[in-house]
Order: structure tokens, then C-alpha cells, then sequence
């Protein structure tokens, strides 16, 4: 990785959400939830189908308007000022795409442009080379494999250098070398750009590798959080596998995290 | 280290802020849909192809009634002008809709709508290629009409000039309503893209004067800005001058419309907001 530029770390959270709530008619997706997410963190945001997690990273990234509740970025206010800090964040979710009849090349020259990249080109090319898309920066989007499109999302997603990435299934589409790829290299950004990285997975090896921090969520509120060791040993379980398995279906002996841990 | 809400690192990204970062990510928008324009031929020639067929379809009806035609003899060029200004009507808002519905097809709005791009800037880049659509699409007719007729819509001077902008805006306006209703209520209503301008088109006075319509159909026809643009092309060609209260009327109505449009399309994103649909809207 080269001219990586260093990222402002400090104490202060990333991210803080308090008493965030969604509800859509009588539907309650998010119920109260608060957490806080340290700067430089890699932290998973787990859970169920259905137990609110995209719901709670649409409302982080400004596409949802919560029920009620507050969300700061970066020390802004996402709710009344996210413009501020948009430039600063990105993600990648599996429920977006890139127009498929543009180019890889295209697609990430217009959202380089989005952002202000200053060189658009080089940063293309320097994103081209880690993620091995040299040979598809002339073919349209619409034309990649699944796993070749999770190649390109990562790559817009780091066009701009965030400071906060949101990724939503980042490596569902991709076999395990390419996978392990991805997890590489995402694993090095954070770690020389001190990026705070939010990840929604069902892949609990890749949140035993890149996490420090999970946030477990069932039926829209907040029911465990801790470091994954820490899960494992206070469900008295082998992997983080068996945890998820525990709390998403409400079974179980669970050891209550320490207070305040929430 | 820059500010907060300044760009994360002044080498790397340019400022945020001003006009300068938006203008850059209008331009942007425009590259996005110009990228997607530009390397289609059969795009580029099937926009130019309805306003020239509709165009020389009433340029044979113009040479067979002017012999026996009173207004055709004064105003020769009448029906061509008015089909080729109601395409720039046409045109306008189908530039307007249908960039917003090739968001939705590429279910590319939430990636817009969590990059720094501002609402007022997506819908300048629309605007800016609803002009592009329309000088490509009206243009190629205009071209036509001249090599086929020997008819050159730019012998009305100025006064096209404030048709062309006048008819575009309200185009606009249309467009961005049209968007709001889609994005309300899905791409099932993607068809309004297409039928919306035609209901409007009979109390447009397109073709015939609105003292033609119904009384309750004039007042209609008044409060929007084509009657008054369709009249004024009228006296101009007749007169030869340009009645200026048409030109105002017009004015100012394509400014409430204008702001209504902005208005319901601002208020379909925050429904959107509301609803979680900026991330599932799509095919």
C-alpha cells in the first residue's frame, strides 16, 4: 500500500449512537439501540436476518431517517450536518450496485470526481493494482461476475481515503482466496490509515480475524457486545460460530457482559 | 490535520465546499450520463429520430393544406416550428425523468446519496442533461427541417431563444415531478416518464389557438406557461412581433412550477429517507 495518507486518530468515538430508533408504521426495526465505536476499531455489527443491522447502518450512512435518536460521525452530527462528513465515510452493501453499462474504469472515475479526488487517475490505478482490476477498467460493470463486482464496490468504497467505512457483506460474493484477499487488504488500510470500520458479516472467521469488537443485535436492540474471545469464553462456546447461534436464537447460557459494556 | 468537515487530507481530496467542489460534482453527474449518452449511437439517433419523423410528418401536412390554408400561407413555417418547440418541451422533461430513472435501474442511489453530492447538485446534473438530450434530440429535427424545407427555426431570433428557455423549464419542472412520482411509488410508475407531457398537450395550444377550447379548458390552458408560448409564436409569426405579456405570463409561471417541481421531488427523497427506499429502489 503507498501514499496512503495518515489519518487523525484521537480518543473521542468514530461513531456514538444513542437511543436510535426506527419503526416503520407498526414495525419496530430498531429499537433504542446505543453504542459507541472507537476510532481505529474494527467492529462487527451481528445479528439475524431481520435483526436490524442494515436498518441501523442505513441510518449511519444518512440514507435512513431515524424514528428518533442521535448519530455523530466523526464528531458531526449525521442527522443535521452529514454533508460534513460524507466526504469522510464510505461503504459498500450488497443491496447497491454501479450502473452496469458503464466501465469499472468509468464508474470509478465519476465517483472519484463525487468525492474531489485531487489525482482521480492515480488513485484509480493505485486501487486497480491492489485489487487486481487492471484488466477490467475497460469492461462494463454489467459484464463482471459477482465476485468481480465485490472487487470493484471495495474499490469505490476506498476511493476517497475514508476515515470511516461502513461495509455491509463486503466478502459474500467472493471465494476464499479472494476473500482472504479482500480481508488483507482491508486489514492494511486499517491498520496504516487508522480507519474505523463498521462490518455487517455472516462470516464469523472473518470476524474473528478483523475484529476487535462485535455489537450484537436480535430483533432490532442491542444484546451482547464484547471482543470475540470474549463472547466465546462467556458463552462458554468454541468459535464465534456457535455465539451467533446462541443469541440469534435466544438460547444458551449466557454470562452477562460487564456492566457498562453496551 | 484540515477541520472537521473539511476534506480528510488536502492532498489527497480537494475542499468540500463552495462553488468550485459543486460545480465539480455536477460535473460529475453530467460525465455519469454522458459516459452512458455519448457511446451509444442507436441512443444518440433514436432520440433525434421522433422530433424529425413527427416533424416531417406535419411539414407534408403544412405543403398539402397551404394552398388552400389562409393562416398556412401567412405563417408558412407555423406547424414546424410549434412541432419542433413542443419537442423541446418533450425533450426537457424526458431528460429530466429519465436520468433519474436509469438511477433507479442501476440502483446506483444510494452510492449518489452517500457521497458528498448534494440534492440541488443531482438535480442540476439532471437539468444539465435534459439540455444535452435536447440539442442532440431537437437539433438533429432542426437540421432536417432545413435540408428537407428549406425551414430555419432560427430566422425567429430572439424570441426562440425565450421559447426554447421558457418550454425547457417547464419541461423541468415536469421532469422533476414526474421523478418524485417514480421514486414515490416505484418503477411501476416509470410509464409517467413516457405519458405525463400529453396530458398536458391539448391545453398546450400547440397546434391551434386555446379560444378553440371550452371555456373551463382556456383557464386551464392560461395557467401554464406552453399556451402562452404556442400564442406568442403565433402573433410573432403573423405579426411579427412578439407580444411581451405572453413572454412575462410565461416567466413567471414556469417560476411556481419550477419550484413546485423542486419541492415534490425534494419531498419524495425525504419520504424516501423515511422509508428506506434510496437503498432498495431499483429493478
Amino acid at each position: 500500500m503507498t501514499n496512503q495518507p495518515t489519518l487523525r486518530t484521537a480518543g473521542d468515538p468514530a461513531i456514538v449512537v444513542a437511543d436510535l430508533r426506527k419503526n416503520y408504521g407498526e414495525v419496530q426495526a430498531v429499537r433504542g439501540i446505543s453504542f459507541a465505536i472507537p476510532r481505529g476499531s474494527t467492529t462487527a455489527l451481528l445479528g439475524g436476518n431481520g435483526a436490524g443491522k442494515t436498518t441501523t447502518l442505513s441510518m449511519l450512512m444518512g440514507l435512513l431517517r431515524p424514528t428518533a435518536g442521535s448519530i455523530e460521525v466523526l464528531g458531526e452530527d449525521m442527522l443535521r450536518r452529514r454533508h460534513r462528513v460524507l466526504p469522510r465515510m464510505n461503504f459498500t452493501s450488497p443491496y447497491v450496485d454501479l450502473p452496469k453499462r458503464l466501465t469499472v474504469g468509468e464508474n470509478l472515475r465519476v465517483f472519484a470526481d463525487l468525492y474531489g479526488l485531487v489525482d482521480p487517475s492515480g488513485r484509480i490505478a493505485e486501487l486497480a493494482s491492489q485489487f487486481e482490476l487492471g484488466d477490467l477498467l475497460k469492461r462494463p460493470y454489467g459484464q463482471l461476475s459477482a465476485g468481480q463486482r465485490t472487487r470493484v464496490s471495495l474499490a469505490k468504497a476506498l476511493l476517497n481515503y475514508p476515515e470511516v467505512l461502513l461495509l455491509d457483506e463486503p466478502t459474500a460474493s467472493l471465494d476464499p482466496d479472494n476473500g482472504d484477499r479482500m480481508r488483507t487488504y482491508l486489514e492494511d488500510y486499517q491498520r496504516e490509515s487508522h480507519c474505523t470500520m463498521l462490518l455487517a458479516s455472516h462470516n464469523m472467521g472473518e470476524v474473528e480475524r478483523m475484529c476487535s469488537d462485535v455489537v450484537m443485535m436480535r430483533a432490532g436492540k442491542v444484546v451482547d457486545r464484547g471482543s470475540p474471545s470474549d463472547l466465546v469464553a462467556r458463552y462458554g462456546r468454541m468459535d464465534m460460530e456457535q455465539v451467533f447461534l446462541d443469541i440469534a436464537r435466544g438460547t444458551g447460557d449466557i454470562i452477562p457482559a460487564r456492566p457498562g459494556a453496551l | 490535520m484540515p477541520a472537521r468537515g473539511q476534506a480528510v487530507n488536502a492532498a489527497v481530496l480537494h475542499p468540500q465546499q463552495g462553488l468550485a467542489a459543486s460545480g465539480r460534482r455536477v460535473r460529475a453527474m453530467v460525465r455519469r450520463h454522458a459516459y452512458l449518452l455519448l457511446k451509444s449511437w442507436p441512443r444518440i439517433i433514436s432520440m433525434a429520430y421522433y422530433p424529425t419523423v413527427t416533424m416531417v410528418l406535419w411539414a407534408f401536412l403544412t405543403l398539402y393544406l397551404q394552398p388552400t390554408n389562409s393562416f398556412l400561407r401567412d405563417a408558412p413555417g407555423f406547424f414546424i416550428g410549434a412541432v419542433l418547440l413542443w419537442e423541446v418541451l418533450f425533450r426537457g422533461q424526458l431528460g429530466v425523468s429519465l436520468t433519474f430513472v436509469e438511477e433507479l435501474y442501476a440502483r446506483n442511489l444510494a452510492n449518489l446519496f452517500v457521497s458528498p453530492l448534494r440534492l440541488r447538485e443531482f438535480i442540476a446534473g439532471q437539468v444539465a442533461m435534459s439540455i444535452l438530450r435536447t440539442l442532440i434530440g431537437v437539433g438533429g429535427a432542426c437540421i432536417f427541417a432545413w435540408l428537407l424545407f428549406r425551414y430555419a427555426i432560427f430566422s425567429m431570433g430572439f424570441p426562440l431563444i425565450a421559447f426554447f428557455t421558457l418550454l425547457i423549464a417547464f419541461g423541468w419542472a415536469i421532469g422533476l415531478a414526474v421523478s418524485a412520482l417514480i421514486l414515490r411509488w416505484g418503477l411501476g410508475a416509470e410509464e409517467l416518464a413516457w405519458a405525463a407531457i400529453f396530458l398536458i398537450a391539448p391545453v398546450s395550444g400547440v397546434y391551434y389557438p386555446i379560444s378553440v377550447l371550452p371555456p373551463s379548458l382556456q383557464a386551464i390552458a392560461l395557467a401554464m406557461p406552453p399556451a402562452h408560448v404556442f400564442e406568442g409564436m403565433r402573433a410573432l409569426l403573423l405579426h411579427g412581433v412578439l407580444p411581451w405579456h405572453s413572454f412575462w405570463w410565461a416567466l413567471g409561471l414556469d417560476a411556481v412550477y419550477l419550484a413546485i417541481g423542486v419541492l415534490l421531488f425534494r419531498a419524495a427523497i425525504h419520504h424516501a429517507r423515511d422509508h428506506g427506499t434510496l437503498l432498495q429502489t431499483g429493478e
